[in-house]
């Protein structure tokens, strides 16, 4: 009898920790997915924030750490949230890590967090964050979800900084605050100021969104 | 799955009490360190009214060996202690509290900029500013030079005001507009420095108190305005002791 039940309990061979499958899941939102040109997610912020390099890489962290962590213990709690309250639930729990990332901010990188302001709190309201958690965490597993939430969250980082590269660099010259054309023997760069306000993101997302289209060939449905 | 009503309430007290729990963890505990980055930023904002500050460099030894202070009541009285009897010092004034008070209760620190070591050797008094903007508070530190009526420098900094509009008032461009003008007209009046509406102001409607304010952002520099006005007149009884004194010491070098 006991060997009976023994063989019952056959292990499945355990996935690899980066299985195709799983690769999916980081390698999709970079470019065939990506939560800002395709999905047109997260657009306030990857316009706000994006004048300069160093308040959008701290931006890209801190939605990478709250869209990390929130996915996992949605993931975790999958099973015992009320589904009559999740989007509360799942509020409450991006909330409180954005709060939590605001307050360490104050504490060590204070000139970014008066640049940031407003919009690490809106994080909470960045749609990538609450989309993953609904259409992803809700469902699977911890770990899943996690390599889930970190392939949205580069996919949103490097478009965010690749907007601001070019955005302080012909805005202001500078890249991380050094100035790049002033080393290099060209102190009479024009710098474009439309690049510093909110429309030279526009200008450059639709670059980046229209070179990307052009190369994968994707048409929008209608 | 559907849930009863009080598993969804007790899920969601629970939820909610170790939610709450741990940030009011994380608030504690990370006052202190919050409370130094501020008061690092503040005596930044202090020294650059007065000299250009390297964003990278160590500003407490800059802080510490060329600026003196002192705290001063509306009637430009030195005080030394508050009413706790503890000694005051004007770096740890908190401007906002002394905002919410009466005017005549009110501490205001002053700040002296002087020669690297020599403490008499003064070449600006730094005053500080409190006030309203448009969606929350402004604040801000103004130079004068040794003569107590040119400014020698302004920063500006806000709570709330809005991006690309009031919140410009950080911004280098628009604090230079107010370095080498004058807070006293010939009389000798205080009028302070203002805000024009709108930006292309045509040049003679520049002069020493009147510069180019906000588009877009007439009420922050409304508040700006105010604010100057206001604070300099607190600071007046102290402005014309200084001026008395500084006669003295040239009457006496004669």
């Amino acid at each position: 009898m006991a060997e009976t039940i023994e063989k019952k309990v056959v292990k499945k061979p355990s996935e690899p920790l980066l299985s195709k499958r799983r690769k999916k899941f980081v390698i999709d939102p970079l470019s065939d997915d990506n939560p800002i040109t395709i999905q047109v997610l997260g657009i306030c912020s990857a316009l706000a924030v994006t004048t300069q390099l160093k308040p959008t890489l701290v931006m890209a962290l801190s939605v990478t750490f709250v869209m990390i962590f929130s996915s996992l213990f949605i993931s975790l709690l999958r099973n015992l949230i009320p589904t009559r309250v999740r989007i509360i639930v799942q509020l409450a729990i991006i909330a409180s890590l954005v709060s939590l990332v605001n307050e360490v901010l104050h504490a060590y990188a204070f000139d970014v967090y008066k640049q940031l302001s407003v919009f690490v709190g809106l994080i909470i309201t960045n749609c990538i964050v609450m989309g993953r958690l609904e259409a992803f965490a809700m469902g699977n597993k911890p770990y899943d979800s996690m390599l889930d939430a970190f392939g949205s969250a580069m996919g949103y980082s490097w478009i965010i900084i690749a907007v601001a590269f070019f955005r302080e660099l012909l805005g202001s010259g500078k890249l991380f605050g050094f100035a790049v054309f002033d080393t290099i023997g060209w102190s009479t760069f024009p710098t474009n100021g439309l690049m510093v306000s909110p429309v030279g993101a526009f200008i450059i997302l639709g670059l980046i969104i229209w070179v990307q289209r052009a190369k994968m060939g994707y048409v929008e449905q209608h | 799955m559907q849930r009863s009503n009080t598993y969804i309430i007790i899920f969601s007290l629970v939820l909610t009490i170790i939610l709450g729990g741990l940030l009011s963890l994380a608030s504690v505990g990370l006052r202190p360190a919050q409370k130094i980055a501020e008061e690092l930023s503040a005596k930044r904002q202090i020294l650059s009214a007065v000299m250009e500050v390297d964003p990278n460099a160590n500003v407490l030894p800059i802080f510490d060996e060329r600026i003196s202070s002192v705290v001063i009541d509306s009637e430009g009285n030195l005080i030394e202690s508050d009413e706790k009897g503890n000694p005051v010092d004007a770096a740890n004034v908190d401007l906002e509290k002394q905002f919410k008070l009466a005017p005549e209760e009110r501490m205001f620190p002053v700040f002296m900029f002087h020669e690297e070591g020599d403490p008499e050797n003064i070449t600006a008094y730094i005053f500080a500013f409190y006030g309203n903007g448009l969606w929350d508070n402004i604040w801000g530190y103004v130079a004068l030079e040794t003569d107590m009526n040119t400014i020698a420098g302004a920063v500006f900094d806000h709570a709330g005001e809005t991006p690309g509009l009031g919140a410009r008032i950080t911004e280098q461009q628009i604090e230079d507009r107010y370095k080498g003008k004058n807070i006293f007209n010939d009389q000798g009046e205080l009028v302070s420095v203002d805000m024009l509406k709108s930006e292309n102001n045509p040049p003679n409607a520049l002069d020493e108190h009147n510069i180019n304010g906000l588009s877009g952002a007439t009420i922050t520099a409304k508040g700006v305005n105010k604010m100057l006005e206001n604070y300099f007149r607190y600071y007046l009884p102290y402005i014309e002791k200084i001026k008395g004194k500084d006669k003295k010491i040239a009457r006496s070098l004669n």
